[in-house]
């Protein structure tokens, strides 16, 4: 399989030089390398500029709503846990719309990978702030400047739970690479934030802005409190690679129904009905 | 409600009311009677006055009326809130040490030291046991049935709490004896037969499981919890993922994902959560995902008053959710129909892949009754149009050739489906979206794909069962309703020239059956749990036809029979 493979027919429909065409087109290499099954692999979005990939990619899809691609992804995983599952969401759509999801799947550490394109703005709907926008940023929604700070994805599912946590940059396609592969051979929720910029809305966070404050981390830290100090920027660096990596059983790894066999393969009536009406008589 | 022999026990929360109230209809119903049961209580865990009630007959029981023969009164407090529903000759034990109620002409009392003899017995808690003993003498009940029940129902417990509880039983069976002469021959054994006592709640997650229910995600709430429950508990024994999601919103996002991927998957909720739901419903309607979604209905608006019931969320049920997607709503009236209902809910929902409502309240969801044995071998399963082994990727038109046509146009509206899996890719899309799922919003493919779409159910209304009209086909007046009042109304009308129009199937609706129904019917009333009567806006607005006779109540309370047989009595 070559990268084109993994490409429907569908002309991307992104602004010319948009962050988006970077991580799409480290998200098929990945899938490249990983010889990665077109069917058997998911990618789940929500709505936003993100969500637009799953037109152009080749492989399963579900397009949910706005700030949802989490749970609908939590289920696709519980039913048949093979499939390999990937979730597309935006700033918005993932810390906004979406927040008690993304919490709550870091804290049940699901195996999902939760890919979020972090563009600092609401892009879709023309660039208003976004929970990720930084003090002061200028938009339709705040026009004398944002007057609250930004989140930091990475230190919330640090915080969350989750078991591995890392942000890449679009701008930089081989490390984002090295990221992608590594979230999806982990097993557990993977949450990979890229540094996406919107060349169109977010005038703050350019590419430029980027390159000039980015620090590659070396290796991932194996205890939280390490990563949380390694995640957050210091002197106005911008730190990137896996901050956080560490094994623990995953949700649905604890489920003894689907030990065997996943609940899409299992037959409608393997239930023991004088065991379920016993207590009815 | 001839023939049937009425049960109450009241007291403060948290004194075991349920549990002991429980016990009382398992051993009607294993001693060969009908029975109906179900519990009223306040929004709190401790404190607040709690009643459960409970009609026995060897006749078929739909619901209870508001009157009591015999009445445990755990404290003062149950005796002058029910003084009133006491029968002419119904009888009242209490406990003597516990407080000394004043008398009430033409009742009995019976003092039994409940308290005593249960520390006698073993342990405290086991007062109710003793009352119940005293019941099963003062009914002519076997004592040997009672004592099954407790041994069945504390089976998970120590020896020592089951032998403890038949000790109760026995002291207060023995002291009854020894004090008082028995109210009657209520409970007397006979020939018990293959009946059933369970609860609506606990007939959905039965009716779910018989159809082969995957995944169930419920987040709890008044008055479905005990679904998610039941399928907690029994995991393992159905063959089933109970998932407690995040919150509503969640919950029918993974159940969507999960059809998605191939399995059957259910959602419970009340108004509130299904509030949340809604956007997501229509998530199921584009991506044509099949889904079923139990709303069990409470009193509202908002949080309301949460643990009573009502029929106040019909139009919204009908309606909820933004775009135009075919609907399907069933609401079943009593525990049977729970169980057969939603196992049809899954097989409409994969037949034409699209969520059904199962539209529920209180009253049924927690009522218990004698029903005929449930039988998942009377369950079809119906998975609807699935992609043939055959399909061959080469059959695509070549733009997307490797991409499953998801959407393909159909006559019937109905494309097949596949789930994602090795060298199959399927993609879905809450966009609108062309045959292989891919966002597009031209002119011709939106035509295409919404009728495409609305067309799924064109022949649904066709093939419904017409709705049931129960009792006499010429009346003096024909009763309409839906959902629980079917029990108050049945019962209503056993005494009287009135028939009644059923109607369970209500999106999309019986029109045709309905109007020639009503056309027949000399006089017309409409009954329901709610203040505007939307069941009759519903029917006018299919139908054409106004209802104009109402009996409408919204105080939380269910009908009693009395109340029909009245208004009936005033109309003809
Ligand atoms: C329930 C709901 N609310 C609002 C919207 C409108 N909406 C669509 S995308 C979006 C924001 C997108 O921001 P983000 O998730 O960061 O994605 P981006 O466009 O920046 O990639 C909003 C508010 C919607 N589609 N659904
Ligand atoms: S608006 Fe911004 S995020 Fe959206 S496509 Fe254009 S550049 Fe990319």
């Amino acid at each position: 399989m070559t990268v084109k493979d993994y490409e429907t027919k569908v002309t991307p429909n992104w602004c010319p030089g948009c962050g988006n065409f970077g991580l799409w087109q480290a998200l098929k290499q990945t899938l490249v390398d990983l010889r990665a099954d077109p069917g058997e692999t998911v990618l789940v979005a929500g709505i936003g500029c993100h969500g637009h990939m799953n037109n152009f990619t080749k492989i399963s899809s579900f397009e949910g709503l706005h700030g949802r691609p989490i749970p609908i992804a939590v289920g696709i995983k519980l039913a048949n846990h093979r499939l390999q599952v990937i979730v597309s969401t935006g700033d918005g759509d993932c810390l906004g719309e979406g927040g008690n999801h993304f919490v709550h799947a870091c804290r049940r550490n699901h195996d999902l990978v939760v890919l979020i394109h972090n563009n600092s703005s609401y892009s879709l709907t023309t660039g208003q702030a976004s929970p990720t926008s930084s003090l002061g940023y200028q938009s339709k929604s705040t026009p004398e400047g944002k007057k609250v700070e930004a989140l930091d994805p990475a230190l919330l599912a640090l915080a969350s739970g989750a078991t591995f946590v890392s942000r890449g940059f679009s701008g930089d396609v081989p490390h984002l690479q090295e990221i992608l592969k590594a979230a999806i051979k982990h097993r557990g929720l993977a949450v990979v934030e890229v540094l996406q910029p919107c060349v169109v809305f977010n005038k703050d966070q350019t590419f430029d802005y980027y390159r000039q404050r980015i620090k590659k981390l070396a290796r991932p830290y194996l205890k939280r409190g390490g990563a949380i100090r390694a995640c957050l920027a210091k002197n106005g660096r911008i730190p990137i690679g896996i901050f956080y990596q560490q094994k623990k059983p995953s949700f649905e790894s604890r489920l003894d129904q689907i030990r065997k066999k996943p609940l899409v393969r299992q037959s409608l009536r393997n239930f023991d009905w004088d065991k379920l009406t016993g207590e009815f008589y | 409600m001839k023939n049937s022999f009425h049960f109450k026990i009241g007291g403060q929360a948290g004194e075991g009311i349920m549990s002991s109230g429980q016990i009382f209809t398992k051993f009607a119903a294993r001693s060969g009677y009908w029975t109906f049961d179900f519990v009223e209580y306040p929004s709190l865990v401790r404190g607040g006055h709690n009643t459960f009630y409970a009609t026995v007959s060897a006749e078929e029981v739909f619901c209870t009326g508001n009157h009591v023969d015999l009445l445990i009164a755990l404290n003062q407090e149950t005796v002058t809130l029910h003084r009133d529903e006491l029968n002419p000759g119904a009888g009242v034990i209490f406990d003597p040490d516990s407080f000394q109620p004043e008398s009430i002409r033409g009742v009995k009392f019976w003092p039994v030291p409940l308290l005593k003899l249960a520390q006698t017995a073993g342990h405290r808690l086991m007062a109710n046991t003793v009352a119940l003993g005293a019941v099963a003498y003062l009914t002519g009940g076997n004592l040997k049935i009672l004592k099954s029940v407790l041994t069945d129902v504390f089976a998970s417990k120590k020896k020592e709490i089951i032998a403890g509880n038949h000790r109760a039983a026995e002291l207060g069976y023995e002291f009854a004896k020894s004090k008082f002469l028995p109210l009657g021959d209520f409970l007397g054994a006979k020939k018990s037969l293959p009946r059933m006592l369970i609860g609506g709640n606990e007939a959905i997650a039965l009716g779910s499981i018989a159809a082969g229910v995957k995944l169930a995600s419920i987040y709890p709430m008044t008055p479905i919890s005990s679904i998610l429950h039941f399928l907690a508990r029994f995991e393992k024994e159905a063959g089933i993922i109970y998932f407690q999601p995040e919150d509503e919103i969640a919950g029918i996002s993974s159940a969507i994902g999960a059809a998605f991927a191939g399995v059957r998957s259910l959602v419970a909720t009340s108004g509130g959560g299904f509030a949340l739901m809604s956007e997501s419903l229509s998530l199921a309607g584009i991506t044509e995902t099949p889904l079923v979604v139990i709303f069990g209905q409470r009193a509202g608006p908002a949080t309301g008053i949460p643990t009573w019931t009502a029929q106040e969320d019909l139009l919204y049920a009908l309606t909820a959710a933004q775009g135009e997607y075919p609907r399907i709503l069933l609401a079943p009236g009593d525990a049977e129909e729970c169980f057969y209902l939603t196992a049809e809910a899954f097989n409409l929902a994969e037949t034409y892949q699209t969520p059904v409502v199962v539209l529920v309240d209180k009253f049924i969801c927690e009522a218990h009754r004698t029903i005929p044995r449930l039988a998942f071998g009377r369950v079809d399963i119906k998975r609807g149009k699935m992609a043939l082994s055959s399909f061959s990727p080469a059959a695509n038109k070549k733009s997307e050739r490797e991409i499953f046509p998801r959407y393909r146009l159909a006559d019937d509206g109905i494309s097949r489906r596949g789930f994602p899996r090795e060298g199959r890719i399927v993609k879905v899309n809450s966009d609108e979206h062309n045959e292989f799922g891919l966002s597009e919003e031209s002119i011709k493919n939106r035509n295409d794909q919404l009728e495409k779409r609305m067309k799924k159910t064109a022949g649904l209304s066709q093939l419904i069962p017409a709705p049931s009209l129960y009792g006499p086909a010429q009346a003096e007046v024909t009763l309409v309703g839906w959902g629980s009042t079917k029990g108050p109304i049945l019962e209503a009308i056993k005494e009287l020239k009135a028939n009644f129009l059923y109607l369970n199937w209500l999106r999309p609706f019986p029109a045709q059956s309905v109007s020639r129904i009503l056309a027949k019917a000399k006089k017309t009333l409409l009954i329901e749990n709610n203040y505007q009567g939307q069941l009759g806006q519903w029917l006018k607005m299919q139908t054409g036809i106004e209802i104009k006779n109402k009996l409408l109540k919204y105080d939380g309370r269910q009908f009693y029979p009395e109340e029909i047989v009245k208004k009936i009595r005033s109309i003809i």
